[in-house]
């Protein structure tokens, strides 16, 4: 009897394991030929940050192309070990998804190895603009974020709303999206006032939110008023902004972070991978199967500013910010670092 | 452009002070692993236990809006991973180091499920534990900042250590929990249950951890984040073995490695001319340091990850 139960008990902990390592999934009906697209993620669908911006992006493609029985996607999340991630590639690449998606320029060297395999998939990759053509890989699609161009609007806003002439940023490695993005915004507070002070600080993590917090507490304590971040762990840092009642403002980026702190949250820069999956999925369609880099911008659509309208002080910053948007848009402002 | 320079006394009371912060739940956790690790078991899930604290203390006080509830239902939550652990553990005599990477990966899968299920997106509170100014202390200068304005989970946490001592090193029960992990078939000749004795440490380590977990969520940030822990409940079990398996060693390990990772932050934020990989990497860098250093001065449990068997 207690041999049973041991071996019982071991089978529903198995079990539970699973259930929580398998992603949500969302099953076409049957009938018709639906687009199959499978993304494997880092972080959680609902980080707020990289992940949930490729989540949501799926979800309006799929409200556009006609539901479920049209385009049909699954995803794994919090694929932050890379052989879990190379792993999920593959066995998605193997069931015959039309495009498989490997969201995170870590997975880059499994999805190089993988791809040769597969050559009647789609892959895409980001944010990288390497597609390995150049080594002979002919079905990678590589895309990426214009980050600095909000990091540089972000920075305009940020210049005009400091009273103490103190900004601080929260990052969490300084390479890739995040090192792009802060160098905008730097850019953008120096150009609109030289004489602001910037204060950095990376956590050398994506995940630490106890050190996000105690960076922007850093922050705060030698006289930021005006704080950014990048990277999932932020919300520790926007916790602490929080907490200081008003007297400290938070400028995001990656996704519309506004309703975690509604009263101090100026605007976000929102990345809308949509521009980038409707022209990879059209050209799948026609047979054409990677070789290319796509870049999401302000100019075309991928990159928005969202304010927060019910944001106190936000006519301080508006217009300097629609203007920096205007400018990179035409080409009169230069963002890149 | 003006700079406060790096040592000013501000300067290091924001460090002191964001230091004792950060190590409180590495206290809870490490301390409830000290007990378990000196009766022979060694837990390995302190993550997925922290974890699960940290989501269920967040859960319910996000609910009721009461931080003491929310906290209660993190030490039941404990509680219950912590029987299990003892169960596999003590009872089927699991491999220990196996068995708790399970129960980590447990911990970790079952607050992601029910964190989507419940929650579905990060927010924040504002009922959690809140900076508490000690009457009168508060106002010294200096070390009212660092010691006197913390929440009460911080407070707990530095209680815990000279209560642990006096425990482990003062009562019948401290000599049993020693005893045990020590050499358990003479203890079990002397008339200690062995398996008692264990199933308590497990499950009290179970419960702290849980705590740790919620002194995070509920007081230090006041968010609950899917796998928010990033590896603090291994960190926990490194500093057991940093202090020696002595309360105060814990507690000495614990303000060390807290107090750098709050130096590396600030020498950050003022500019001090050595790249940011680099301070990120100091905190482990002084600790392997540290762990070679003092190998061999200390003895760890002899009776440590074996099972007992009554022969």
């Amino acid at each position: 009897m207690s041999r049973f139960i041991k071996w019982f008990s071991l089978l529903a902990l198995l079990a539970l394991m699973l259930g929580a390592c398998t992603g949500g999934q969302q099953q076409a009906a049957e009938g018709g030929k639906p687009f199959r697209v499978a993304v494997v993620m880092p972080s959680s669908i609902s980080d707020l940050a990289f992940s949930q911006s490729m989540y949501d992006a799926l979800v309006g493609i799929q409200q556009e192309m006609g539901g479920p029985e049209k385009f049909e996607f699954v995803y794994s999340e919090n694929m932050f070990k890379v052989d879990d991630a190379a792993a999920a590639i593959r066995d998605y690449a193997a069931q015959g998804y039309d495009l498989v998606i490997a969201h995170g320029s870590q997975y880059g060297t499994s999805l190089r190895e993988i791809a040769p395999n597969f050559p009647n998939t789609a892959f895409a990759h980001g944010t990288t603009n390497r597609t390995f053509v150049e080594e002979g890989v002919k079905n990678v699609y590589a895309y990426e974020a214009a980050s600095n161009e909000g990091g540089y609007v972000n920075g305009v806003m940020a210049a005009k709303l400091t009273k103490s002439k103190i900004v601080g940023i929260v990052g969490p490695i300084d390479v890739g999206d995040a090192k792009l993005y802060i160098e905008g915004f730097e850019k953008g507070v120096r150009e609109t006032d030289p004489s602001i002070q910037i204060l950095k600080v990376f956590t050398g993590s994506f995940g630490d939110v106890a050190l996000a917090r105690e960076a922007a507490d850093a922050h705060i304590a030698a006289g930021a008023d005006v704080l950014i971040g990048t990277g999932q762990m932020v919300v520790g840092a926007i916790a602490a902004v929080s907490e200081q009642g008003g007297k400290v403002l938070w400028i995001g980026t990656q996704s519309n972070q506004t309703k975690l702190a509604p009263e101090v949250i100026v605007a976000n820069q929102v990345y809308d991978w949509k521009v980038v999956l409707r022209e990879i999925i059209a050209k799948v369609k026609n047979k054409q199967f990677g070789g290319e880099s796509l870049l999401i911008t302000l100019k075309n659509g991928g990159l928005r500013i969202e304010f927060n309208e019910n944001f106190s002080r936000l006519g301080e910053a508006k217009p300097a910010a629609e203007a920096a948007i205007q400018g990179i848009i035409n080409g009169t402002i230069n963002a890149v670092p | 452009m003006e700079t406060t320079p790096l040592f000013s006394l501000a300067v290091v009371t924001g460090i002191l002070t964001a230091g004792i912060r950060l190590a409180s739940p590495y206290l809870f956790a490490a301390i409830g692993e000290m007990f378990s690790q000196r009766s022979g078991v060694l837990n390995l899930g302190v993550e997925g236990q922290m974890l699960m604290g940290a989501f269920t203390a967040f859960y319910v006080t996000l609910r009721t809006g009461n931080p003491w509830l929310g906290l209660l239902a993190a030490m039941l939550v404990g509680v219950l991973m912590g029987l299990a652990m003892a169960v596999v553990s003590i009872t089927w005599r699991a491999v220990q180091g196996i068995s708790g990477i399970g129960f980590y990966i447990v911990g970790m899968g079952l607050s992601e499920l029910l964190f989507k299920a419940l929650l579905g997106e990060v927010k924040v509170i504002n009922t959690g534990f809140n900076a508490i100014h000690i009457p009168l202390l508060a106002n010294l200068p200096v070390l009212g900042e660092i010691f006197f304005r913390q929440n009460i989970m911080t407070y707990m946490a530095f209680a815990l250590v000279p209560l642990a001592w006096f425990v482990l090193y003062k009562t019948t029960l401290g000599l049993k929990i020693r005893a045990v992990g020590e050499n358990p078939h003479a203890a079990d000749t002397l008339g200690v249950n062995v398996a008692q004795i264990r199933y308590l440490t497990v499950t009290m380590g179970g419960v702290l951890s849980a705590i740790g977990g919620a002194a995070l969520s509920i007081a230090n940030l006041n968010v609950f984040q899917e796998n928010m822990t990033a590896g603090m409940g291994f960190i926990a079990v490194a500093l057991v073995y940093f202090g020696g398996w002595k309360p105060f060693g814990v507690l000495f390990g614990a303000l060390l490695f807290s107090m750098v990772m709050a130096l590396q932050i600030f020498l950050q934020v003022y500019r001090f001319p050595i790249p940011s990989e680099f301070l990120i990497m100091m905190p482990y860098i002084l600790t392997i340091v540290v762990l070679v250093l003092t190998v061999g001065r200390v003895r760890s449990p002899s009776a440590l990850t074996r099972p007992f068997v009554r022969e």
